[in-house]
């Protein structure tokens, strides 16, 4: 979606909840993937859904740190979760995907761009954390000077359509980074789910397009003002508070500072908080070859600053341990981010403490710095 | 970035996807010293040689399929473009397969990537380079570009230092380049048999240099980190500031365009922001260790 086209004030309408279900054949006329929440795995995951079945009826999550349990809610909410510990990033920005091939030839190895196969997305439930993760990840494969060709072509023709949360969990700080509760702008349309249906905002030409194709109502100002209070409910659940001031000279003048050790002591290394992050973007390539080594494909994976071998260089390590790991990582996403991007790479989703093993906390962490400087 | 370093790809080949490596094709192999050799690479596509340009210090991205990339600086003239010369130490994966290879193999490229010496900042100064080991290779082009243009500068200096006088990279050129009026200044850890010169670190040479105008100087450093750090101790105790001084850092580089996160040294991308780096801009994260 193109921010630039949204709409001053966006548009509003009520959609029952029996014209939601219609919203998937809407969307597929339109040739569109859909994607979005399922239950898999004894999580929420996002995943390709084909009807309002595939959605988490009924389900919600439970986080803490180190802790994420499915419970059943009282109702039937269709996006009455946080979030999973998926991210839209493995959509746009996938896991595994191949960057060139190579060939011998009689004149030697020729070098192929893969021929992308760019899938035409729709984005279900992205949540204004995530909506603030995507425009992070819009600055690192798309607005430097280098682009991101295979993000690039799936991003722009990426439909949004974002859930208000009306509930939150205990890991949840977007309130301090100022990314959420409440959708505010990058989506094509804003759902904010009510008993029997949703307020829908509509930001763009697109969404236009896709909500008029829908049987919708007027909403009222009783719909409006349900749509608000739920809302509320969910800021008013967010109860972790991380102070953010001056983070930057914080941390990177107290890059020898004990707190380091001691988290050290706790960490594992073991890439959760990386790989469940929707912002993290490190990768490394590897060489896939066939038998007889003359079809080379470079393949890029994500990697984390967390494994050993990702600061390898010269026959040794850079960040030989874990202190210098999480150092790196911890000060790359609250604070050089913002050197390098304009912005923190921090978006208060809280899935880096929820699937932390040992339930390491990234602002307890930081409070503790900012703690012995008083 | 650093906004007074030349800004990142200004001279890039113009392609929409930097992922995917140019054919190049070895024109000449020259072996300089034990374990180290210099590449010619010619551009197979006859339209993208033409249109490469390169400015010192910046470097290419070499690939054997099977074996990976390598980053490798231009050790070449880049007033001569038609050939890229790369001056290459067999040390890893990549460049213990590019020892294999001869004349009229092709491997691939990708580049010319990072920032470069600021020339600009040269004119009317006197320039003193400070090498140690392989860092002399990415000096090279901003010599040659130092000798061509020598009316425009002061005093030129190279001051070198290799682990042993059998290990000192490019000694028949040093004839031509005195000639044109860069003065060689040499040290080795190691002397042997028939060597008369200097014995000690290369930092060492700088705190001898006379004649020395440290408010008109501009220092330019190539080497290990730790070597970096103490030549750059020494000029500012002679007087220099951080301002006067830059250099070349290494890192782990995989994709050579700040999207990979390999590279990153505090705020920076080496692979984008650098390698070439005002000092005061890097030398908080230089010093601290594990970063």
């Amino acid at each position: 979606m193109n921010e630039a086209m949204q709409t001053a004030s966006p548009r509003s309408c009520f959609l029952s909840i029996d014209q939601f279900a219609n919203l998937f054949e809407v969307l597929h006329a339109l040739d569109y993937e859909v994607i979005g929440p399922t239950l898999d795995q004894e999580a929420i995951v996002y995943d390709r859904v084909t009807s309002v079945e595939d959605l988490p009826r009924g389900w919600t999550d439970i986080q803490e740190p180190g802790k994420y349990r499915l419970e059943q809610r009282d109702d039937d909410a269709l996006f009455g979760y946080v979030v999973g510990p998926h991210s839209w990033k493995q959509n746009l920005f996938p896991p595994v995907s191949t960057l060139s091939t190579a060939d011998r030839t009689d004149e030697g190895w020729q070098f192929t761009e893969v021929e992308q196969e760019l899938p035409k997305y729709a984005f279900l439930g992205v949540r204004a954390c995530e909506l603030a993760a995507l425009k992070i990840q819009d600055r690192v494969f798309m607005e430097g000077p280098y682009v991101d060709p295979n993000y690039q072509g799936r991003r722009l023709q990426a439909l949004v359509i974002a859930v208000n949360c009306t509930q939150a969990a205990s890991t949840c700080f977007c309130t301090s980074m100022n990314t959420g509760p409440r959708c505010t702008a990058g989506y094509d349309l804003a759902l904010t789910e009510l008993p029997d249906g949703f307020v829908v905002e509509v930001a763009t030409p697109l969404g236009e397009t896709v909500i008029d194709a829908l049987e919708t109502q007027i909403a009222t100002d009783e719909n409006q003002r349900q749509a608000e209070a739920a809302r509320q409910q969910a800021v008013d659940q967010i109860t972790r508070e991380f102070d953010t001031t001056d983070i930057r000279d914080l941390l990177l003048t107290n890059l020898e500072h004990p707190q380091w050790n001691d988290v050290a002591e706790r960490c594992l290394s073991c890439t959760n908080c990386t790989m469940v992050c929707p912002t993290c973007f490190c990768s490394s390539v590897e060489e896939v070859s066939d038998l007889t080594g003359d079809h080379v494909e470079r393949q890029r994976q994500w990697d984390s600053c967390f494994n050993v071998d990702f600061s390898y260089m010269n026959g040794g390590l850079v960040r030989n341990s874990i202190r210098n790991r999480y150092r790196q990582w911890m000060t790359h996403k609250l604070a050089t981010w913002i050197d390098q991007f304009g912005t923190s790479g921090c978006v208060g989703c809280g899935r880096c403490i929820t699937w932390c093993p040992v339930g390491i906390d990234l602002t307890d962490e930081v409070a503790a710095i900012r703690e012995s400087q008083t | 970035m650093n906004s007074t370093c030349s800004t990142t790809g200004e001279n890039s080949i113009t392609q929409a996807n930097s992922w995917v490596p140019h054919t190049a094709v070895i024109r000449e192999v020259t072996r300089e010293v034990n374990e180290v050799s210099t590449y010619h690479l010619a551009l197979s596509d006859p339209a993208l040689a033409k249109a490469y340009r390169f400015q010192p210090g910046q470097f290419n991205m070499l690939y054997v399929p099977g074996a990976g990339e390598s980053a490798i600086s231009m050790s070449g003239d880049p007033d001569s473009p038609e050939t890229l010369a790369h001056t290459i130490r067999f040390a890893g994966n990549v460049t213990r397969s590019i020892a294999t290879m001869e004349v009229g193999d092709t491997l691939g490229l990708r580049g010319p990537f990072g920032t470069s010496w600021p020339l600009e900042t040269c004119v009317g100064k006197d320039v003193i380079l400070v090498a140690g080991g392989i860092g002399l290779p990415p000096l090279r082009p901003l010599i040659h570009r130092l000798l061509a243009e020598r009316h425009q500068f002061g005093q030129l200096n190279l001051l070198y230092g290799a682990r042993s006088p059998d290990m000192r990279l490019y000694t028949k050129e040093y004839r031509d380049w005195s000639e044109k009026g860069l003065l060689i200044k040499e040290t080795v850890d190691r002397k042997n048999l028939g060597w008369q010169g200097n014995v000690g670190v290369v930092s060492m040479l700088l705190e001898r240099l006379e004649p020395f105008d440290p408010a008109q100087s501009i220092l330019m450093i190539c080497g290990p980190e730790l070597m970096m750090r103490f030549t750059a101790r020494a000029a500012m105790q002679r007087g220099m500031t951080h301002e006067q001084i830059w250099v070349s850092t290494e890192r782990n580089m995989q994709c050579a365009i700040g999207l990979c996160g390999h590279c990153q040294l505090g705020p920076e991308f080496i692979c984008k922001d650098g390698p070439i780096f005002r000092y005061d801009q890097i030398s908080p994260y230089l010093i601290v260790e594990g970063l």
